[in-house]
């Protein structure tokens, strides 16, 4: 018996830990990782109130039931945006490499090629 | 009681991989500490009944998008990172605003703990991989169908911006 306030604690912690990183690192690589951490500490809200409405059915304010499992589906659809965003997201790196020679934000700040 | 001790035990392991992801200052350590957190969440994914997703969080995030990551870092010879004046700046306003962010969640979700209620370990089949495709074949038929064609689309993206002369 855990306390549902502390899966969302843990999922607030790696969240601002992300923000965090995304505000002190200067490697676009690890930039880009931190949005990764944070996508997951997002999934893990999902999944912990998918649980949680399993256990506390319920009805929304229009009388429709509430659907605890549609909170895995969503977890899905975020996997495959950051899948997505992964591979997109790395081929812009290696494409600002390519012109730059750097991977330093502080030395990227324009974003013409 | 193990459910508490396996939580705390994979939430300290997250929490300490996370952390060391902000601390290593070469893009390959970092990378290893976000399989970490992976990994552990992927546990905990397991104790809140999400066998499915579980699983999809080991094969996808710590399996292929890392490995794209730990690629790139290969590929570009990544070597540690440099520190400027903006990263110290960004270091003294950045520490004490994310303390005081968690501290507010914090002391937000336990002053408000009775009204969350608990989360139990149960033998049902609630997060089984039969449950969810039913779910996204019948409700989410549209967004399922729709994310094949973002999925084309961010290979296209891929392709141009990885083509030599882009």
């Amino acid at each position: 018996m855990v306390p549902l306030s502390w899966y969302l604690i843990l999922s607030a912690i790696l969240f601002t830990l992300g923000v965090l990183g995304f505000l002190i690192k200067r490697n676009i690589i690890t930039i880009f990782m931190s949005i990764e951490l944070m996508l997951n500490a997002v999934n893990l809200t999902f999944v912990a109130f998918a649980n949680y409405w399993n256990a506390h059915p319920a009805k929304l304010a229009s009388g429709a039931e509430v659907v605890p499992l549609s909170g895995h589906v969503f977890v899905f659809f975020v996997m495959v945006v950051a899948a997505a965003e992964a591979a997109v997201g790395l081929a812009i790196i290696i494409s600002i490499y390519r012109t730059r020679s750097t991977l330093n934000v502080d030395q990227v700040n324009l974003l013409k090629l | 009681m193990i459910h508490q001790v396996l939580f705390i035990f994979f939430g300290v392991i997250c929490v300490v991989g996370a952390i060391n992801l902000l601390a290593q200052r070469h893009p390959i350590n970092s990378a290893l500490s976000l399989v970490l957190v992976m990994s552990s969440l992927a546990m905990i994914y397991l104790l809140l009944g999400a066998e499915f997703v579980a699983a999809v969080q080991v094969i996808v995030y710590a399996g292929a998008i890392m490995v794209l990551f730990v690629f790139v870092i290969m590929l570009l010879n990544a070597g540690a990172e440099e520190r400027g004046p903006g990263g110290r700046v960004a270091l003294m306003l950045g520490i004490p605003a994310v303390i005081v962010l968690v501290g507010t969640i914090a002391w937000t979700l336990i002053s408000r703990s009775q009204q969350f209620g608990e989360v139990k370990i149960s033998p049902s089949d609630f997060g089984a991989t039969s449950n969810i495709a039913h779910l996204l074949f019948t409700d989410f038929l549209l967004p399922f169908e729709i994310t094949s064609v973002l999925i084309l689309i961010a290979i296209m993206g891929a392709v141009v911006l990885g083509k030599k002369e882009g």
